[in-house]
């Protein structure tokens, strides 16, 4: 919505850590192409020390990210007016209500941020730029030279940690705003419950009406599935859906159940059917969307784990038997 | 409990912080001891006579008779019963403190009002609720409690029965359940057995059957208390009266207070309670060396307060303060929150305003002036920074005693609608008006006030004169090709209605309050004769006139025409600071609950997933700072607090009644056990391990914890700001004031984030 367009992840604060990763990858570029290179293994150059020991300590700043985002500032109160701002007050004896001096105004408003250095915007704003000036950097301190061990290993590991951070912030753009389009205001809760009542409607709409129908009513009751696997959540579809599937037959068997009141029973319970449709649809939309917005920090964070261990053994291995 | 703590307990019946049970044993005893002749379940519906011989008329038609008469009936009223036999057995109630305390009990609830309702949703969660309904349907309670209700009903964990009547109560022995309820239903009799009944039938409020006594209230109003002398005794003589009747609503007031009086019949002379804090409170002032002094100082000196009697001044002076600052210390400055009221008792203040346009103006002021009222009655920031001058004597008393002063004593209201009428018009339109030309203008003014939606005027009408926003909030629209487009939202200490006057043609647009607002309307032909006179005001009317429509020539946005009314609807119009959350961005990770309850013991002040959503923006649960809160409305110990940056915020003094959640139109106060709570350290956070947290609802000793409100402070006191707004990762959540963000549509420009902090 653009009456509200205030600065997002991607372009905090100007753009500020864009500007500085940029900054990073082309002093990284520059100096890789004009410094001289020795014989040895590129990572074992002044330079390789240098950028593997940058892209190391960024690793770190981009992991301690996890411990921000839970970390709650230092609660700081201010007592109300320990002296009355200096002012003389007649009698000694307090009103019962803490009026707050003028003095103390100023001070309340302290400008320096949140006290682990910024608000959580900014710290996801440089964890997405320094994450991706990683790719220049650490490549340019392997000088490309990949084998099969444990250093092309954590490399590698990176690499897949920055593909799906990629993929999150992809996800994070796009899918919340789908979320709202699907839901309004209503909550999963609310459509689950919605499902569960007209089930119990189609239920008493079928009671009048053959066997036949009662178990297509009965199967779309019990066997439609609205999440489960993983990847059932990521698809958000569920093959030959009872509730569709059932919609679909009642339309069909509605020129053969056509005594008495059965017709009108009939059409109201396609229509009950529909409706149900329309809400399990929607249901699994909510659920994909969900899903497709919070499953790949399931990979995200456990593989920056293993990036991590990964890269003490690199060190180790590099400090011991080099 | 046992605020307010400053005043010392007078009475020789116990009284301290406590539970609840322990407090009403502890009496029963005493008051066993004192041989008081204490009669139960005596309502009185009548008293005639007076002094020396009062007779007394029980509900039971039962006559006594009396010397004096000491009222001290409360504000809760007569309790309707339940008026069946039965109706007084211990399980029957007819009130719930704690819904928390009853656990898988099957319970009764009776009264298809809002609180019967309430009570009946808040059971359920713990226990089989049956509610009964007179009626068939329900009518008389809210349709969102009718929705939670239906909800509830649907999901099997309420039973309702409708058209249903109370028979009666029997006490049952035969098995678990303790009371059989037997009711009328269309079909037939039903015996229901349970273990409590709780009738919720309303009261009748008390005033009716006190002035019934003769005594006289000094107006309509519903807040208005009796007009009581020194001693506690009204108009009626040797009829006196304490308590909350008598405008008092802590317990230690009322204990002290029926001590008192009856002291005074005694014809044993009393020291007040608060005269000690009273004498604390003057020390100091020149020539005032006791409380009597400093009484007729103030009555002397402030001709604002002559009208009020002496109780009233001293209740008054025990809520003030007396302050003697030296010359030249600023006393607030111009933007701050803060709405206390000064009266000037000896010596001089200067007040320093600013118009919109920049223009400086100094006022003098001195004794018997008062200032600071513009906030009291706007809800706004300071319009001036005040300095006091020489030998500067001031009292200082919060707006909760202020609007009581109000509202009791009409003097007090006329005198200070005068003069801040006079600031009002000079504020806003031009402040080098001079003061004849004022007088001219603010005669035949007319005070109009409008509820949320109203009409000040509608596009078309003719031009009556100029509407002076004193309180409240306007939103300004016109019909273009059928739809109503908002063109601009005006607040307090702003006028609407020039266009007209200027170009002397009907109104050109519709405005409406967006808040509940009070507009000062001065005549068109008064203000038309002194734009005439004076070329300075002429000017700045015409340069707003330009102004505005250069805002009316922008395109209509039918975006923010819909967000403008999607905002108002829900009350926005009264807010100072409201946290609105971009839906497009949010990835509903709820951090930003998290945060607050890290911060604030455990318990999050905002809840994200409830509340309305128009389009991609989401307005959560969570406090918007009102301008006039409703919060503050009712609160016993005066608990509730603005500070001087705005956040309005619950001090440790709160009760736990419950008033302000229920006062709370928005549903942002929760009552809440208090505990201690630890911020989790790094490990905890990496291990996923929580940190030491007691149970909410029990102390370690396992008794229930007294609750007490709680809502969102700004996060006061953690430096950086609002933790909702920081901790977000996506910057979703943002935090604006309706002002603000108008302003910046209006000329033009997208309204940016505030600022964190
Ligand atoms: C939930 C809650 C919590 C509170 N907590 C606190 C607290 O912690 N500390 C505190 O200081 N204050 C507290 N208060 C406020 C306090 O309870 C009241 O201000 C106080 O009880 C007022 O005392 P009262 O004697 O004036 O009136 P009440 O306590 O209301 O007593 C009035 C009595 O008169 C009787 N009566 C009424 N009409 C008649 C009639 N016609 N004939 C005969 N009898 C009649 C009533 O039955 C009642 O017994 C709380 C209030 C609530 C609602
Ligand atoms: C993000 C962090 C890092 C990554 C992804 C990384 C990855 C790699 C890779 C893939 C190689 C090439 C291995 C090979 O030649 O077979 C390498 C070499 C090397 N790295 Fe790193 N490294 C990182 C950090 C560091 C740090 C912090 C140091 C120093 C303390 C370091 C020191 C070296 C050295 C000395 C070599 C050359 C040794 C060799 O070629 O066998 N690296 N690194
Ligand atoms: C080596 C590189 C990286 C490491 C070690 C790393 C590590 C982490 C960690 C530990 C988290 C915290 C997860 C949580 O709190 O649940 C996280 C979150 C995230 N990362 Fe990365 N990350 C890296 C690179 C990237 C890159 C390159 C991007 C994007 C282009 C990215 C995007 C994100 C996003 C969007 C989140 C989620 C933010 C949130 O929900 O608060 N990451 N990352």
């Amino acid at each position: 919505m653009n009456t509200t367009q205030r600065s997002g992840v991607l372009n905090f604060m100007h753009y500020r850590y864009f500007k500085l990763s940029s900054m990073l990858m082309v002093a990284a570029i520059v100096t890789y192409v004009l410094a001289p290179v020795g014989d040895e293994p590129y990572g074992g150059t002044w330079l390789g020390y240098v950028l593997g020991i940058v892209s190391a300590l960024i690793v770190l700043l981009l992991l301690w990210y996890g411990i921000a985002r839970r970390r709650t500032p230092r609660v700081r109160y201010q007592r109300p007016h320990p002296k009355n701002g200096g002012h003389k007050q007649a009698g000694s004896v307090q009103p019962d209500f803490s009026l707050r001096r003028w003095e103390d105004r100023g001070r309340h408003l302290a400008k320096d941020a949140w006290s682990h250095g910024g608000t959580l915007q900014g710290w996801l704003s440089s964890h997405i730029y320094l994450g991706a000036s990683l790719i220049v950097l650490a490549t340019l301190h392997t000088g490309f030279q990949f084998g099969w061990d444990v250093h092309t290993l954590s490399y590698v590991l990176m690499l897949l940690v920055i593909a799906s951070g990629f993929y999150g912030m992809y996800a994070y753009l796009n899918y919340p705003r789908l979320i709202t389009l699907n839901m309004g205001e209503e909550t999963l809760d609310d459509l689950l419950h919605k499902i569960a009542e007209l089930d119990e409607l189609a239920r008493i709409h079928a009671l009048g009406l053959p066997d036949e129908v009662n178990a297509l009513v009965l199967k779309a009751r019990q066997e439609t599935r609205l999440g489960g696997s993983l990847l059932r959540q990521l698809s958000g579809k569920q093959r030959n859906c009872p509730t569709i599937s059932a919609a679909r037959q009642i339309l069909q068997l509605g020129s053969k159940y056509i005594k008495n009141e059965q017709p009108e029973l009939m059409r109201d319970l396609y229509a009950v059917l529909l409706r149900k449709e329309r809400l399990v649809l929607r249901a699994r939309h909510e659920i994909k969307l969900n899903a497709r917005l919070q499953f790949w920090r399931y990979l995200h964070v456990p593989l920056a784990v293993a990036l991590l261990a990964a890269l003490l053994a690199h060190v180790v291995a590099i400090l011991f038997y080099w | 409990m046992a605020e307010p703590m400053v005043l010392p307990l007078r009475s020789t019946m116990t009284f301290g912080v406590g539970i609840r049970e322990d407090i009403l044993q502890n009496w029963r005893e005493e008051l066993a001891k004192c041989r008081v002749n204490l009669r139960v379940n005596a309502g009185v519906v009548g008293i005639s006579g007076q002094r020396g011989a009062f007779r007394i008329t029980l509900a039971t038609g039962e006559m006594m008779t009396a010397e004096f008469v000491v009222l001290a009936i409360g504000l809760q009223g007569n309790i309707r019963k339940l008026g069946v036999p039965g109706e007084d057995f211990p399980r029957v109630q007819y009130q719930l403190d704690d819904p928390d305390e009853f656990n898988s009990e099957t319970i009764v609830v009776v009264g298809a009002g809002d609180t019967g309702v309430e009570n009946a949703l808040a059971l359920s969660k713990q226990n089989r609720v049956i509610f009964i309904n007179r009626q068939e349907e329900f009518t008389s309670c809210t349709k969102a409690n009718f929705d939670l209700l239906m909800a509830e009903v649907t999901k099997g964990r309420i039973e309702t029965r409708v058209s249903t009547r109370a028979e009666r109560v029997e006490e049952n022995t035969g098995n678990d359940f303790p009371l059989v309820f037997v009711v009328q239903t269309p079909l037939g009799l039903e015996r229901i057995e349970c273990h409590r009944i709780i009738a919720r039938l309303g009261a009748k409020p008390p005033r009716q059957l006190v002035e019934s006594f003769g005594v006289r209230f000094p107006n309509s109003d519903s807040t208005a208390v009796p007009q009581l002398s020194e001693q506690y005794e009204s108009n009626v003589q040797g009829l006196y009266i304490v308590g909350a009747l008598a405008g008092y609503p802590l317990i230690k007031q009322a204990m002290n207070q029926g001590y008192e009086v009856v002291e005074y019949i005694l014809g044993n002379p009393v020291e007040p309670a608060d005269e000690a804090l009273l004498k604390a409170k003057f020390t100091g002032v020149p020539g005032v060396g006791s409380v009597s002094e400093g009484i007729a100082l103030i009555r002397r000196n402030q001709p604002l307060f002559a009208a009020l009697t002496t109780l009233q001044l001293r209740e008054f002076m025990l809520d003030s303060t007396v302050w003697l600052p030296p010359c030249g210390d600023m006393l607030f400055k111009r933007n701050d929150y803060s709405n206390s009221f000064f009266s000037i008792l000896t010596g001089s203040v200067t007040i320093n305003t600013e118009g919109k346009d920049g223009a400086v103006a100094a006022f003098q002021l001195a004794a018997g002036d008062f200032f600071g009222e513009m906030g009291l009655l706007s809800g706004r920031r300071r319009s001036g920074t005040a300095v006091a001058g020489d030998n500067c004597v001031l009292v200082e008393t919060p707006r909760r005693s202020m609007l009581k002063l109000l509202y009791s004593v009409p003097g007090v209201r006329r005198r200070l609608d005068e003069v801040a009428l006079k600031r009002i018009v000079r504020n806003s339109l031009d402040s080098s008006l001079p003061e004849s030309e004022l007088e001219h203008l603010v005669q035949d003014a007319k005070l109009k006030q409008y509820a949320v939606g109203e009409t000040l005027f509608n596009e078309g009408d003719k031009a009556d004169g100029l509407y002076l926003i004193r309180r409240g909030s306007v939103v300004v629209s016109r019909l273009i090709a059928g739809k109503e487009v908002v063109l601009a939202y005006v607040s307090a200490g702003n006028y609407v209605g020039e266009m007209a006057l200027v170009s002397n043609m009907p109104h050109s647009a519709t405005v409406r309050a967006a808040s509940p607002t009070d507009a000062i309307l001065l005549e068109a032909e008064r203000v038309n004769a002194v734009m005439e006179r004076n070329s300075s005001i002429r000017s700045k009317v015409d340069s707003r006139y330009l102004e505005r429509i250069g805002a009316d020539a922008l395109p209509p946005d039918d975006e923010f025409s819909g967000l403008v009314k999607f905002l108002m609807t829900h009350g926005v119009g009264e807010a100072t600071d409201v946290l609105l959350i971009d839906y497009s961005r949010c990835i509903r990770c709820d951090n930003c609950e998290t945060a607050c309850a890290d911060a604030h013991g455990g318990i999050p002040r905002l809840n994200r997933a409830a509340g309305a959503t128009y389009e991609q923006i989401h307005l959560p649960t969570s406090c918007r700072h009102c301008e006039h809160p409703h919060c503050m409305k009712d609160c016993p110990p005066d608990a509730i607090h603005r500070s001087v940056n705005g956040e309005v915020f619950i001090s440790d003094s709160c009760i736990g009644c419950g008033n302000c959640q229920k006062n709370c139109p928005y549903g942002v106060i929760q009552m809440a056990a208090q505990n201690v709570h630890e911020q989790r350290g790094i490990w905890q956070i990496i291990f996923g391990t929580s940190g030491r947290e007691p149970s909410p609802e029990e102390n370690a000793d396992g008794s229930s914890m007294s609750k007490k409100a709680v809502k969102c402070d700004l996060c006061k006191g953690i430096s950086g700001g609002p933790l909702c707004v920081n901790a977000c990762p996506t910057g979703a959540a943002f935090r604006i004031s309706p002002e603000g963000f108008f302003s910046q549509v209006a000329r033009g420009s997208k309204p940016s984030q505030k600022e964190p902090g």
